[in-house]
């Protein structure tokens, strides 16, 4: 019996080796299921290394807009001998591992569940090509194409693919054209084609965009009017400064001289990449650093410093596992407490926290509105999932407005004041008016310093001035709420006594379960938290529920424990759901632990709800 | 505080060119300790500025941590300050410079400030040749923290308790010439006449200036036989030159023997005229300037003055091309590129 068709619906991984050029060959896979209009979702999941050493590429297609990662996989594409056995063992029954039988199989690579498509890659490409570096790339792209066939994919949407990749090198289209072809027939003359896994056209993302993170976050701060860059290099956020560069130096150079209106510096490490970013911001420039975890420890002191003296800093930090040593090339959402709470004394920092290519590219834009405004760091928490990997997202979104500096003084302003104080609050929302260096030749200057100075900055160790300042600067805190992003909700009103709580990349995945729970008969009402200080909205979601799912990344469960910190609720009330195994979180997981834990804490939970 | 410094002055003092008076480059009245070095440094900066007809907010001036950076209070009060993070003054300078390459910086540390905690800042500021004057007061101890030994004093120094400094000493100067800083100089807090000249011409100059001034903590680190005291330092001072700065189109207005004087240009005109000490020295010249230096070090003295200068680097902004605009004057007309380029880049995405 033909087994029945999945259309739309399946995962496929690529086991690669890194550095053999089957990043943009994969890239191009993707971007072909993207163009069918079919929403999918690639992801790298690849090594702390620059050549040898095994890369996987995994795509996952769900017409239902499912766009997380999904567990389970149905199609296994394998050039890398040195994976194979995992690869082999990773594959669902019934799926297909996809490889290249030049060689036979050994018999301990056969599984009696799963079927074999062998093709002789190595072959081909010995007897097509004659230079090895052109064996190794074409190789990719004849898998591609014998892919196409196997599933359905339109040959003429991956041919316009190769035409725009090549434009400028149109050598290059015909060769590319052939090998895409080799591999399609290859399929054709050997196999039942098309699987059961299959592409249809859909035309579902006319309105969608396919981007990463890092680059969405780079964009934003070039319409953000970001003009000095200071950073150290970092995975995963290097991509971040990398892809700042490249739109710099197409959209920020001056017409007429042929200068830049920007400034980039790799800078000895990120305690110097953030001291760069408090001194042009201090002095009136728009400036940010982009980091990792190791990153954000290394700044801590200077976070606090800008914290205090009230200067403007954007850190872009794209979370990955911890430590130093860690898995750097692995996500996770890991760097919450040590952001909010960033350096030491009594500090709180400002964090946003985006979902999507165009959520990155508003916040990033909107961090140095923020920064000025409230004259304060504010930290946008990616991850590497988010920053590195494509995404299907909505079209970045602008409108051309004037950038809100904040109260910042100007020449004339302070003639008409009589005394000037850089820590007075007139306005009563504990935000004083800064000024920058050079405004004015005797009046508005004032020497910054963490603390120890009244509120006209003069020299005090004064415990009632330290006092009066830090009640001020938790002032400032409430002020800070009616500014930043509030949450998502995903219901007009609450139906259910359950909530779940999630943010960042946990976004699909969250939401992919909750519709699982729901069709379970179990009913969530959802929240996706997009920055903190915590807004009203917040407060009101957890306290108009009675469990709350914590849905995050990490194995500590931070962002509920912020929760509980800030708003004093009752831990009880809210339940971890954690992933902290390095990989995207997915659906089923959340729906297990869900499940898991409403099975485990019913009784308790009844018992509460009693008692 | 309980007391204040009197504001009155003489109501003839002369005006500089820019109608400042020397009160419009003083800053509040120091806490440091009675004798500090450092405060003869204040004092020649305000000199300095003074005369220099530098207007006072078109100069901002950024320290790290420590007794020495605690001065930038007691100068230049109409000027903007940064007291910034122990060792990462260097940091904040540079993104500062590059936000508005039209003001002067002013970067004072010390000796722990920059040749411990900020070692790394320090010489990767000179790596990159911002233009800023940066003043290390050195007194070869932690004055804040009650004198321990810093990384300049000397081997064989002696401390107030009596130990004595079993270490390497660092010399900053030197380090300053082999990394490829294109003005470095040593002076002593006590010797106005020397010190003056040096800071006006370190803010003339284009790019990383330094100048190592060594500055005796009057109360830890004032006793015989440490070679940073008063006593030590004035017996063993070999100054390199009798050197004066002359601004842009100006007289010359100090005199010396003929034949013994040499002349450098600046690039914005001014120069500077040696009236040499030394033969066989020429501080155009890199190697010359190590060997005098190295010579001094065997003899057990203190060269001090203008030891290194090269006018010919070319700064940060230069490296990296940017707009003559400060960028912290640049608006959204200039940085945003609008919704109709967004909309492209959003339809390449598809």
């Amino acid at each position: 019996m033909l087994p029945h068709p999945i259309i739309n619906d399946f995962v496929i991984r690529f086991a690669n080796v890194n550095g053999t050029g089957s990043a943009s060959a994969n890239n191009m896979f993707a971007k072909a299921i993207f163009r069918m209009g079919i929403p999918v979702t690639p992801k790298n999941i690849f090594p702390s290394n620059i050549q040898g050493l095994p890369t996987w590429y995994e795509v996952r297609v769900n017409e239902k807009f499912y766009l997380g990662r999904r567990e389970g996989i149905d199609i296994m594409l394998s050039v890398n001998p040195q994976s194979m056995l995992q690869d082999i063992k990773d594959v669902k029954p019934g799926g297909y591992f996809i490889y290249d039988n030049s060689k036979p199989l050994h018999k301990e690579y056969i599984r009696e569940d799963i079927h074999y498509i062998g093709i002789p890659l190595t072959e081909i490409t010995t007897k097509e090509y004659s230079d090895p570096r052109q064996r190794m790339l074409f190789k990719n792209i004849i898998y591609v194409g014998a892919l196409s066939a196997l599933i359905d994919m339109e040959m003429s949407v991956l041919q316009a693919l190769v035409e725009e990749q090549f434009k400028g090198k149109e050598k290059l289209i015909a060769p590319n054209h052939h090998a895409l072809d080799l591999g399609s027939q290859f399929i054709k003359n050997n196999y039942k084609y098309p699987l059961e896994f299959r592409l249809e056209r859909r035309n579902l993302l006319q309105n969608k965009i396919l981007f990463e993170g890092n680059a969405a976050c780079a964009l934003g701060a070039i319409y953000g009017g970001a003009t000095v860059a200071a950073w150290y290099p970092i995975t995963p956020s290097t991509s971040v400064v990398d892809a700042f560069s490249d739109y710099a130096s197409e959209l920020r150079v001056d017409e007429k001289t042929g200068a830049n209106n920007y400034a980039i510096v790799q800078a000895e490490d990120e305690l110097a990449a953030m001291g760069m970013v408090i001194g042009a911001m201090w002095n009136g420039a728009r400036a940010f650093t982009a980091t990792s975890g190791p990153g954000v420890s290394l700044m801590q002191e200077f976070l606090g410093l800008a914290y205090f003296a009230e200067i403007p800093a954007v850190l872009i930090d794209v979370q990955r596992t911890g430590p130093s040593t860690g898995m750097p090339t692995r996500t996770q959402q890991s760097d919450i407490l040590i952001s909010a709470y960033a350096s030491h004394g009594d500090t709180k920092q400002v964090l946003l926290i985006p979902n999507a290519p165009d959520e990155c590219f508003e916040f990033s834009a909107l961090s140095f509105d923020l920064a000025e405004q409230l004259q304060t760091p504010v930290i946008i928490l990616s991850d590497l999932d988010l920053g590195m990997n494509d995404h299907v997202s909505n079209p970045m979104k602008w409108n051309d407005r004037k950038y809100k500096r904040g109260k910042v003084l100007t020449k004339d302003q302070l003639d008409k004041i009589q005394r000037y104080g850089r820590y007075l609050d007139t306005d009563g929302d504990g935000i004083a008016y800064r000024t920058i260096p050079g405004t004015h030749p005797t009046k508005g200057s004032f020497f910054t310093r963490g603390s120890s100075r009244d509120e006209y900055a003069i020299y005090t160790e004064d415990g009632n001035a330290y006092k009066r300042n830090m009640d001020r600067l938790s002032k400032k805190w409430e002020t800070i709420k009616t500014y930043v992003p509030k949450p998502e909700l995903f219901q007009k009103e609450n139906q259910s006594k359950f909530g779940m709580v999630f943010f960042g990349t946990s976004h699909y995945s969250a939401l992919e379960a909750k519709d699982y729970l729901n069709a379970d008969g179990i009913s969530l009402d959802a929240m996706r938290i997009r920055s903190f200080p915590f807004t009203k909205e917040v407060v009101d979601f957890i306290e108009s529920h009675e469990f709350i799912f914590v849905v995050e990344q990490n194995r500590d469960a931070q962002m509920r424990t912020l929760l509980i910190n800030e708003l004093e609720i009752n831990p009880k009330k809210l339940i971890r759901i954690l992933n902290y195994d390095g990989m995207p979180i997915t659906a089923e997981h959340i729906k297990r632990e869900i499940k898991q834990s409403l099975n485990v804490d019913h009784l308790q939970m009844a018992e509460m709800q009693h008692g | 505080m309980t007391y204040q410094r009197p504001s009155f002055r003489h109501p003839e003092l002369p005006l500089n060119e820019l109608g400042y008076r020397k009160k419009d480059y003083e800053g509040s009245l120091s806490t440091l300790c009675a004798g500090c070095g450092h405060d003869s440094i204040s004092a020649a900066l305000i000199q300095a500025c003074f005369e220099l007809n530098i207007e006072p907010h078109k100069l901002a001036k950024l320290s790290g941590i420590g007794c020495s950076s605690k001065t930038p209070t007691y100068f230049l009060g109409n000027s903007h300050g940064f007291n910034s993070v122990h060792g990462r003054m260097p940091s904040v300078a540079t993104g500062a410079n590059l936000a508005n390459r039209d003001l002067m910086y002013l970067g004072v540390s010390g000796d722990g400030d920059t040749a411990s905690i900020g070692m790394g800042q320090f010489v990767h500021l000179i790596r990159r040749n911002l233009n800023i004057t940066y003043i290390v007061m050195n007194n070869g101890c932690y004055g804040l923290t009650k004198g321990q030994d810093s990384a300049t004093a000397d081997k064989g120094s002696k401390s107030k308790a009596g130990s004595v400094n079993p270490f390497q000493n660092i010399d900053l100067a030197g380090l300053a010439i082999e990394l490829g800083a294109g003005f470095v100089a040593r002076s002593f807090s006590g010797d106005k006449l020397q010190l003056i000249p040096l800071i006006k011409a370190a803010l003339a100059h284009p790019g990383f200036a330094f100048i190592d001034v060594i500055s005796p903590c009057v109360t830890f680190n004032n006793n015989v036989g440490s070679t940073k005291s008063y006593d030590y330092v004035r017996h063993h001072i070999d100054a390199t030159a009798t050197f004066d700065f002359v601004p842009l189109a100006k007289e010359i207005t100090t005199h010396y023997s003929a034949g013994s004087t040499q002349e450098v240009k600046m690039h914005d005109g001014s120069y500077l005229k040696f009236n040499k000490l030394q033969k066989d020295w020429d501080p155009t010249k890199k190697e010359t300037a190590v060997h005098a230096m190295h010579k001094a070090n065997e003899a057990g003295e203190i060269l001090t003055g203008l030891i290194y200068i090269n006018e010919d680097s070319k700064d940060l902004h230069q490296i990296l091309n940017t707009n003559s605009r400060p960028l912290n004057q640049l608006t959204e007309t200039d940085l945003c590129p609008g919704i109709h380029k967004l909309e492209e880049i959003n339809k390449s995405l598809c």
